[in-house]
């Protein structure tokens, strides 16, 4: 029973990870309707550009806070430059955008840091916490510690803040918000920074957990049937389908995978979503309009 | 029809629509030749059956032409004199003149409260200033207090047509642009948001240029009309006249047939 329990636990702080990829997608989908291919090049980005300061002997605050700016400047730049001169377009011809984007992120980020694997270590030892009759990853608590923090931060931002109450009214209704005079440039150039620092947060954690390289632009691909599961337009569902798939992948794994012979985890979770999808086409929190007549 | 001669002598121009040809996509002509003015503190109703051009006439004025693919083609549009080709939908905004959009727009997963306040971002007022206006919106619209927390999409339809006609008016506007406040709410919620925007004019001097598919009650509250059909304007004067005139009549039966055959 406590294997079991400790499969699931560490299978749902695993799953946190995935949520924190997915919610960068979220943000942007719900702003601005692209599905942003580019997130995981701006992991990527985000982790290779703290790793080569902190190799510089940054401390960690200053890299992250250069980072940060690095990221942020990169999100309104790709917003103005790529995003801005497709307003209107379909929504097929703003997804190739970003997924050429998300190419030339990756070789230009490479180009000037390198294309080697970079140790990330965050100062936190990956030991084994007893919790009860279960032992977790100290790294992995960690880690969910801060994916919670940044999503307590981010309903904070949405709540609370001008700019997220602007933002969460141009999701609702572009149209309305431009009649009223809320400039949909500055707000989709908020959104992309917000998920600039999303990026950055993810590319740390993976980073830390797998190494800077290459592959971390992969996560995309954890990220995405999440987003299926979960809904494009809700954080929550973000974070609840991370949860669905990190369980699942880490129980399948131990309990299929020996039967089936072989890693069930690359694609386990795909059979999940589509499974999903067809059951409930807008997933867990997929947007129905509230409308009354 | 100049809008400084009919506002009276001497007077700074207010809104002039000279001429305008308007288009969506390259070859939908939906506005012809269309002139008007509106004066400080005046009433107007844009009058006129459907598909006549009122909305995109209203669009034209607060440059929301180019979000729906449309443009101005020709003819010119002041607003106190300066002329607002070049403006974006937040700078007229800005300056005065705002907007409220044909089937009400509210945001439906935002609170009243919420709603409202996003009327009141562009002019970056502090938080005190903020919560006056607030309170000035639900001295307007007493039943939006009672509301406020819950969100706008679940309200009913008068409460979503004050919830949006309060959310302009959180930009403080000079010239209110209404399109179609009547449509799909019953007349005593109807006669009620009238009376409001009567007072609104009367106490603070706000113009309005109400759209208006049904003229009847449109009239009893506007100074003046202006009636479009096919993208061209019929017939102006002042409502009285117009009222009594046999050219509304023939209007009311032709809008009457566009709405049966809805
Ligand atoms: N977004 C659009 N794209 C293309 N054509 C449009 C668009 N909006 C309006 N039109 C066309 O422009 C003409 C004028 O329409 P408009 O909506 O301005 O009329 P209206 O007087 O507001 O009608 P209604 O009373 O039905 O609201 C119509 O022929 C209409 O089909
Ligand atoms: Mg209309």
């Amino acid at each position: 029973m406590s294997f079991f329990l400790e499969t699931l636990a560490g299978g749902l702080l695993a799953g946190v990870m995935y949520a924190l990829v997915a919610i960068g997608f979220v943000l942007i989908y719900k702003a601005s309707g692209v599905f942003n291919y580019a997130q995981g090049a701006m992991v990527l980005c985000a982790a290779l550009t703290f790793v080569t300061l902190t190799e510089r002997d940054l401390p960690f605050w200053l890299a992250g806070l250069v980072t940060l700016a690095i990221m942020v400047t990169l999100a309104v730049a790709v917003e103005r430059v790529v995003l801005r001169p497709l307003v209107n377009r379909s929504q097929v011809t703003l997804f190739m955008a970003t997924l050429g984007l998300s190419y030339v992120i990756e070789g230009i980020a490479q180009l000037l840091m390198g294309a080697s694997v970079h140790e990330l270590d965050l100062g936190i030892p990956d030991l084994p916490v007893a919790l009860g009759p279960i032992q977790l990853s100290r790294f992995d608590l960690v880690a969910a510690a801060s994916a919670g923090a940044l999503v307590i931060a981010l309903s904070l931002f949405f709540e609370r803040t001008r700019i997220g109450v602007a933002l969460r009214a141009v999701a609702d209704d572009p149209q309305a918000a431009l009649s009223i005079g809320i400039r949909l440039p500055i707000l989709w150039a908020a959104v992309w920074a917000v998920a600039g620092f999303v990026a950055l947060v993810a590319g740390l954690l993976w980073g830390a957990r797998q190494g800077v390289q290459f592959s971390l632009t992969f996560v995309v691909l954890k990220a995405l049937p999440v987003l299926i599961i979960g809904g494009f337009t809700s954080i929550a569902g973000a974070i609840i389908g991370g949860l669905i798939v990190g369980a699942a992948d880490a129980i399948a794994e131990i309990y299929l995978g020996p039967l089936l012979g072989g890693s069930v985890s690359t694609w386990f979770a795909y059979l999940l979503a589509v499974a999903f999808l067809l059951v409930r086409p807008a997933g867990l929190f997929g947007e129905r309009a509230i409308k009354r007549v | 029809m100049t809008g400084a001669v009919e506002a009276g002598l001497g007077r700074p121009p207010f809104l002039d629509v000279v001429a305008i040809e308007a288009v969506y996509g390259a070859s939908i002509l939906a506005l012809h030749d269309v002139s008007l003015s509106v004066a400080r503190g005046e009433i107007v109703a844009l009058v006129g059956p459907n598909g006549a051009g009122k909305t995109t006439t209203l669009r034209a004025i607060s440059n929301l032409l180019g979000a729906q693919r449309g443009a101005l083609r020709g003819g010119t549009i002041r607003w106190q004199g300066e002329e607002t080709r070049r403006l974006d939908p937040a700078d007229l905004v800005a300056r005065g003149i705002v907007q409220v959009l044909e089937g009400r727009h509210v945001f439906g997963q935002l609170t009243v409260e919420e709603n409202l306040l996003t009327g009141g971002y562009l002019r970056r007022p502090s938080r005190r200033q903020l919560a006056e206006d607030l309170e000035r919106v639900y001295g307007w619209f007493p039943r939006l207090r009672e509301r406020r927390g819950a969100l706008a999409g679940l309200t009913s339809g008068g409460e979503q047509q004050m919830v949006a006609i309060g959310r302009a008016l959180m930009t403080r506007p000079t010239l209110l642009l209404l399109d179609e406040p009547s449509m799909g709410l019953a007349p005593i919620i109807v006669a009620e948001i009238f009376a409001i925007i009567a007072r609104l004019n009367r106490e603070e001097g706000l113009s309005v240029l109400i759209a208006e598919q049904s003229a009847n009650l449109v009239l009893d509250h506007a100074d003046r009309a202006i009636v479009l059909e096919s993208g061209r304007v019929v017939a102006s004067g002042p409502s009285a006249e117009l009222a009594a005139s046999g050219r509304l009549a023939a209007l009311y039966l032709g809008a009457a047939d566009a709405s049966t055959r809805h």
